[in-house]
Formats: C-alpha cells, structure tokens, sequence
C-alpha cells in the first residue's frame, strides 16, 4: 500500500455519514422542506373493538387554519382488493386499511386526520375531533387469548414448521433426568427513535415522492402504487436516513397510508407524524408462551426435546414465528419435536422485531437449557458442549461453518468463566450477591438478492448506488468499503448512495441480509467498472499491460496495476483520460445463482454467540445491574469491525432491556396498552449499561455468501436476556421464567 | 355493549384566532426577529419554523432527550419550553455546535468512537454532553452514565457514547 490509510474490507473506519449525523445536516422523514405542505395529525380510536357511528367534526373545522378533515366518510378511493395492500412480508390474512370504513379492529386505530396549515393548530383541532362509537366486546389479554389458538392454515412464507425426530414424548418420560416448565416472553414495542412519518410531496403532474420512515423504500412505492392507484413510475420514496427499525419499518406503516390519501384528497403536500404514544398502535413483538419439555441422562446428555408455543397476532392476520425450532436445531438430542400455534387478540398485528422468533424462542430454551444443566449438576457452559451438534440437528444438514465451540471458548476466556464457582449464591460484592449466567445465540444468515450500481468519473469519484436503507446498521460505510476494496480507492473518492426507490432494486432492510448482500452486489458492480477500465487502458499510449488479462491486474491506491509489479501502475483518471468517456457504469445483480441454491438446500446457514453476564442483584431491594457482558460472536467475515461491534453493542442492550425492562402492559378492561410512552415502557439507559465486550471469532467461510459475510443486526440480542435471568438464577437461586424479570418477580419468590 | 360519545366543545370557543408575540432570539449566534404563536414549543419552532431540524423529536414530553439543545449554555428538552417564554435567550443546536468545517470536540469523539448507530439521538445526546461538560459535575464513567441518562439511545451505543464524552471531558477541565 502506498502512504493512503487502508479502507477496504476487514478494517475499522469511522462511519461515512457520520458527519451528517453529528451536524444536524442528515434529514430523517420528517425533515424534508416541502413548500406549501399540510400538517397531518392523527385522531386515534378511543376503543378496541367496534365501530364509528357518528364523527362531529364542527369545532375541529372552525379552527383556523384547518383545511380538511379526512375520515371514511370521506377519504379518496383506493384499491378494493385486499391483494393490492399486500406488502413485502406479505403476512396471511387482511392488510389493515386505514379509514377504510367504520370498523375499529383495535385501540388507537386511526380514525382521522387533521389537515391545517401549522402542526399547532391541526394538533389543536385533532383534539376536538368528537367521535361517538358503538363498542363490541373485545380482548387483548394474551392469556384469555389462548383459549383461541391455532395453527394457521396458510402460513406465513418465513415460518418453519418444526420437524419431529425420534420419539420425544417416550424419551422423556424415560429420560433420567426432566423438566416441564412454562417459559414466557411480555409484549414489546420496537420504540425506534425517530416516530414514523411521511413528508408526501406532490408534485401535481400525477407524480409524488414520499420521504417515508421505512426499511424498503421500493416495498412502500409498490405498497402506495398498488394500493393508491398511482403508476409506479409516479412514486418516488426516499428514506436516506433512518431514525432506527428494528422492524417496525419493515411492513408499511398506517402513517404512509394517511398522508398519501390526505394528499390525494387535498392535492397538496401531506406531512404525518405519529406521537410517541400512536407508536405503541401498530408493530410490536408478539407476547410468547412456551412449554418446554427436556429429558436428559444424569450425564447431562439430552435424550428428549419437546417445545409448545404460542405467540400472540391480531384478529386480521397471522402473523407466524419460528419459536420451538431453535432449541431442535442448535442441540443434538436423538429425539426432538414441537408444536407451535398463534392466538388472536384485538390488536394491531404482531410483527417482526429484531430477531423475530430467535429473539423469543431461543432466549427461553437457553433459560431452560441453564435449569437442566443445574438439575445434571454440570457447569452450564459445559453443558452446552457436552449437547454440541456440529450439524442443524432438526434439519440434518451441515452448516456452511460454525464456530460456537471457539465462541464459547474464547467468550469464557475473556469474561474469566473458570473462576466461576457453580452453586447459587455462593459469589458476593459487598452487599450485592454475584451471579454469572452464559446462553447460546443463534440466528439465520441470509442472501437476498440485490443489484447496485457503480460510476467511475473522469475524476476519478467513484458513486456506488443501491436501494437498500441505512437504518443505524452502518450500509452507506459498508458499501463504501466494499467499493473501496474493489477498485483500489480511498473514501473520500467515494459516495454511497441508498435509500431512494429510484435506485437499483434492492429488498426490504432485515433479516441481517444487509451487507452480505448489497455488499455482494456493490462488489459485481464495481468489479464490472474494472473491467471495462482494463479494457479502456488497452489504448493507453505504450500499451503498459500488454498481454495481460484482466486477473492479472489489481487496483491499488487509485492506480490499476499488474499483480505483484513493484511499478504503481496507472493512475485511474489516466485511464478515463485516454478512454475519452466522461464515466464509466455498471449495474450487477448479486443473486445466490444455481450453485448457491443448491448449497442453500444442502447446508444450513447460520451466526452463532456465546452471552456471558455478570448481575450484580442487592439482595434486601432485589435491585439488579447488569454489571459485564462479553458476547463472543460467529459470524464469518466482519467487514468493518467498528461498526460490526456497534451491532453487537446494540442488540446486547436491547437485550438487557428484554431481561429486565421491556414489557408493554395491557388494560384488559380498556382494551389498550397502558405503559405507551417512554416514561413508562422502560428501556435501557446509559446508566442501566456497564461494559460490554465483543468478540468475533474466527469463522472464514466462503460459501455461506459471496462475501463470506453472515449479518450481525440480529444475533446481538438473541440469547442475551437469557444469559441475564441464568446469572440472576446464579446470583440469588431465584428462577424467574417470565421475561422482563423486574423486582416484583424476585420478590414474590421470596414469599 | 354502551355507546361511548366524546364531549363536544363549542366551535365559538375553537374558532378565535390565535395572535402571534414577538419575540427575539439569538439561535447559533444570529439574531432572529420573530413573530410567533404562543403555543409553539421552542422544538416545533426550531424544526418546523427555522428549519434547524438537527434538533430532533423523539416523544415530544421530556421523555426522551432528543430534543435537547442549549439555553445560554444549560441543557433543555425543547419540547418542553414554549418558544415565547424564551425572548432574550441564547440557543445553540448541534447545527451551531462546529465551527466552520471543524467539528466540535464532542462529534469528533462520537464519530471516532461510533457513539451512535441510527444518528436519530445523536444531536441531543452531543448538546446534553456539552451541557453536562459545562455543569462541571461530572468526573467519572459513572457520573457521565448517570447524567447521561435523560437522553436514551434505542440502537444501545451507550458504552460508544460514554467513551466520547469520557474523551472530551477528560480533555477539556470544566469552564
């Protein structure tokens, strides 16, 4: 390398639009200045379950200002086939249809929108709305849901029916060694930073574009096309930036609706911004019960797994988790079975949330895992490596790699597990008894496939585009990187484009797919840049490569040079000088291909983490601090360690917050959640976070996708809040089953 | 099941007009002459009126700290104070944080030390920093997590985030 600081693929540099994110100067949804734009404010149902008979709309009209109210009563047409709403997820069952018609399918439904001239008077006028309702009885408490679980007949396109193997319900009743308990996960709401907005802009030519806070800006333009009645090529959304998902922008959101029919009504610019409290009405992370049986010899060797789950959806739709498969694939028990159903509240629907199904599912098994280690008196670390399977063992199939036996290794190593003593109660700090819990994490590595573009300037500036989303995961520095690495050049060479629908396709940000895969095809793109440069640099003067091929040349410090030549080369822009052409463009595709697809059906592909944590829990208040955490992580190839430990960092914290913060509180009798505010529902904050280390362990592994990258977003949280209630056990002798474990659960076992 | 009816207000009393108050400020060391309504929150005028929209919404009740910009040099939600009741003041937001092209300290350190992931609670976080440097309390990790804690962080760069300010706290004694 020359005396540039290396860039590329493998190396710790600072995010790319951080200077935007520290300045003010990036602009979230909300932030786009649109001239002569509407302010939205929605009007939320006040009950759960019934519908509208009379809107008065008088008082909120007379304030000045105000443009117009949108109700069903007056809303534009839209599609009538529910078809037409179906988005990218596409969930079994009826999309929800803002200002559809009269029903009310849950609380804070919305039910109007106040279109005025400032935010302050359509807020004002949204407050004297007067709605008269005819309410129908309802339920949203998940354990009088139950009596109405099923097993959807469609099922939703991610989920994974469990496999038996062996005969689980035998083994168990023969195993040495059991445990039947019921494990149980409350309701969380994804609570991104930034509230879900739409700023529509129209541009009265039939064309709009939609600053919209969203993960798949093409998903939405699909979603408002098909929907709205606009031609695609009409609708342009753009999410550049992205307050934060999780999840929660992964579907449409009902904000999108409104401000694209509020436009539509008054033919003006829209702008709609949920409140913090309306946040808590749409996406959440369904609420979970799980019974889970284990049979065990007194080794501590599993001889029988058996899971039943039910987690919580709406009354319109199905939404389906993997919960029951997790513990079945991660540990080689020769008998294994599940069962798995969802029980229908009067609710907006459940939805993905960072780690959807493992987050949930694996994070109870480890729980239980924790209490059979102590029932075969086997330290639980060990424990796990005594039911290690090398192989996904409820699908049989062998993994592309996986390196939790180093994770565990090298997490213990570092968080000092050895100096552990195995009996509860047994550490103590002053007055605050010591527990140290570990848990297995396990989540899928995907590949979607995505296209980008690359253009070369004749001064050398390369633009890399594609329209994936940016929602905190660190894409425009991994892109950039990817390109970086490709074509020899520094960053400030390159921009990084996403997050417009205008870009090259590019499926909806989740799944931890991100990087492996619009940096796969940021790679194709720039890789066909260099190429048509090779074949430009076959007219340079002196013809400098000769009877080289393309493999025989590299790109090195803005130069294209032969391999292993001590010469530099030539510079690029000395290349596009003498090809004459202002740019040079490609666009690639980066599709898993034959080949891959094969390898998806005979390999099974996944991250692996090991979660060890220290509490510290006062024994007379039942206070608990999460003291240390070292989360060892397998993960194949980390392309920017830096923004790869923020993930880390970020699912771990999210984590803690499942362990002993997070629980969305239902009013059974109103019918809606009770805590919907930040005051209320509790997540982490900087004090409820100590250290926290991560490790990547080495994993090379070239076939799981073309970058041999695996995804970090997800596996951060899974299994952490189950290292967390295994120390509490560890700490006080305290077993607590129900996630968030807060202080009235420590206390009431003392009883 | 009952019918659940909302009171009606009179549309007489909704109707009056709201008259605006003038009032000045200095934002990032301009004078601004302004004219305005009394129940503008000094956040909504910043975003929606002087298009600082650096300083951001989070949950527009104090719960959150996103908002936070600098009031003659003390920390604020901005959510929480009507514009008017400020006339006189001195307001800083992160877009008056960098001097020129040079980066204030605190966003040098949460870039170096990824202090932020989505970048939504950055600028609060940066301007509740400053706040807490200029409150000259703080001295330790745990000082800096405690008085940190108005401003929440969903994507959990908390341990980045005390870093950063670790850095410049460190760097620069309290004034």
């Amino acid at each position: 390398m020359g005396n540039q600081m290396k860039v590329g693929i493998g190396t710790a540099i600072s995010r790319v639009d951080g200077r935007e994110k520290v300045t003010g100067a990036a602009r979230y949804a909300a932030e786009y200045v649109v001239p002569d734009m509407l302010y939205g404010v929605i009007v939320s149902s006040a009950i759960a379950k019934g519908s509208i008979t009379a809107i008065d709309e008088d008082a909120a009209r007379s304030v000045p200002g105000i443009v117009e109210i949108l109700s069903h009563k007056n809303r534009p047409g839209e599609a009538w086939f529910d078809r037409s709403y179906k988005d990218e997820l596409n969930i079994p069952g009826t999309p929800f249809k803002a200002l559809h018609d009269s029903t009310i399918l849950f609380s804070g439904q919305p039910v109007a929108v106040v279109l005025g001239k400032t935010f302050e008077a359509a807020r004002y006028a949204a407050s004297l709305v007067a709605i008269t309702y005819q309410e129908e009885a309802h339920n949203i408490d998940f354990a009088v849901s139950l009596a109405e679980k099923f097993l959807p007949k469609k099922k939703r396109n991610t989920y994974h029916p469990p496999k038996t193997r062996g005969e689980p319900d035998k083994a168990f009743d023969a195993a040495a060694l059991q445990l039947h308990e019921e494990y149980h996960l409350a309701t969380e709401h994804h609570n991104p930073m930034e509230m879900h907005a739409s700023t529509v802009e129209w541009h009265g030519d039939g064309r709009i574009t939609v600053y919209d806070k969203t993960q798949g800006s093409q998903g939405v333009q699909a979603y408002i096309a098909s929907g709205f009645g606009f031609s695609k090529k009409d609708v342009r959304v753009v999410n550049a930036y992205v307050g934060g998902g999780f999840g929660s922008g992964l579907r449409p959101q009902y904000q999108t609706q409104l401000a694209v029919l509020a436009a539509k009504k008054t033919k003006r610019s829209v702008r709609v911004v949920m409140t913090r409290q309306q946040m808590f009405t749409h996406a959440h992370r369904p609420e979970c019960t799980y019974s889970i049986k284990l049979g065990a010899e007194t080794t501590g060797m599993f001889t029988s797994i058996y899971g039943d789950a039910t987690t919580s959806t709406s009354r319109f739709e199905n939404n389906m988790e993997d919960i029951v498969t997790w513990g079945m694939m991660n540990y080689a028990s020769p008998n294994a079975g599940g069962e798995y159903t969802v029980a229908p509240r009067d609710t907006y629907t459940s939805a993905d949330m960072r780690a959807p199904g493992a987050a949930t599912g694996m994070t109870l098994f480890e729980i239980a895992v924790d209490e059979m280690a102590y029932k075969a008196k086997v330290d639980p670390l060990e424990f796990r490596t005594i039911n290690y399977s090398e192989i996904d063992a409820m699908n049989e199939l062998p993994f592309t790699s996986k390196a939790l036996r180093e994770a565990y290794r090298e997490g213990a190593k570092a968080f000092g597990w050895s100096r552990r003593t195995p009996e509860p109660r047994s550490m103590t700090d002053g007055r605050e008894l010591v527990g140290w819990g570990v848990a297995t994490g396990m989540w899928d590595a995907q590949f979607s496939k995505t296209s980008a573009s690359a253009k070369l300037s004749a001064n050398g500036h390369l633009e890399v585009a594609c329209a994936t989303s940016d929602i905190g995961t660190g894409t425009y520095t991994v892109m950039t990187q990817v390109a970086a690495d490709t074509l020899g050049l520094s960053i400030t060479q390159i921009t990084a484009k996403l997050g417009d629908s205008d870009l090259p396709t590019a499926p909806v940000e989740g799944g931890s797919w991100g990087a492996a895969s619009s940096g796969a095809a940021v790679q194709l793109a720039c890789q066909a840049v260099g190429k048509k440069l090779f074949k430009a640099a076959k007219g340079l003067e002196g013809d400098p490569f000769g009877a080289a091929n393309f493999d025989d040349v590299e790109f090195v410090d803005g130069h294209m040079k032969l391999k292993g030549s001590d010469v530099a080369g030539v510079p690029l822009t000395t290349i596009m000088r003498s090809s004459g052409e202002n740019s040079i463009e490609a666009e690639e595709t980066a599709s898993s291909g034959i080949s891959g697809m094969i390898s998806m059906m005979k390999k099974a592909r996944n991250t692996h983490s090991a979660v060890f944590v220290e509490v510290k829990v006062d024994e007379d208040l039942n206070v608990v601090r999460v003291t240390r955490v070292v989360n060892a992580v397998a993960a194949g190839r980390i392309i920017n360690p830096k923004t790869a430990r923020s993930q880390i960092l970020g699912g771990v914290v999210m984590g803690i917050g499942m362990a002993l913060h997070e629980e969305t509180f239902a009013d059974v009798k109103l019918g809606r959640w009770m805590n919907h505010d930040y005051a209320e529902y509790h997540v982490p904050a900087n004090a409820d976070i100590y250290d926290i280390e991560v490790l990547f362990v080495d994993e090379p592994d070239p076939e799981v996708t073309p970058l041999g990258v695996k995804g970090l977003g997800e596996i951060g949280i899974v299994g952490t809040a189950a290292a967390v209630a295994n120390a509490i056990y560890h700490a006080t002798g305290k077993r607590v089953r129900s996630l968030p474990i807060t202080i009235d659960k420590l206390l009431e076992l003392e009883k | 099941m009952p019918t659940l009816t909302a009171s009606r207000p009179l549309p007489a009393e909704a109707s009056r007009p709201i008259d605006t108050i003038p009032i000045t400020l200095t934002v990032n060391g301009s004078v601004r002459r302004l004219q305005v309504e009394p129940w503008t929150t000094l956040l909504d005028l910043l975003r929606d009126k002087l298009d600082l929209t650096g300083t951001k919404k989070g949950c527009d009740h104090g719960q959150c700290g996103a908002c936070t910009v600098l009031i003659d040099g003390r920390r604020i939600n901005s959510c929480l104070t009507l514009a008017v009741v400020r006339d006189g003041c001195a307001i800083t937001t992160i877009e008056g944080m960098a001097t020129g092209a040079d980066l204030h300290p605190l966003q040098a350190a949460f870039i170096e030390h990824d202090a932020f992931q989505c970048g939504y609670c950055t600028p609060g976080q940066i301007c509740s920093a400053q706040g807490l440097i200029n409150e000259g309390r703080a001295t330790s990790r745990d000082d800096v997590r405690e008085l940190m804690s108005g401003n929440l962080c969903r994507c959990g760069a908390y341990t980045n985030i005390t870093d950063a300010v670790m850095d410049v706290l460190q760097a620069e004694p309290a004034r």
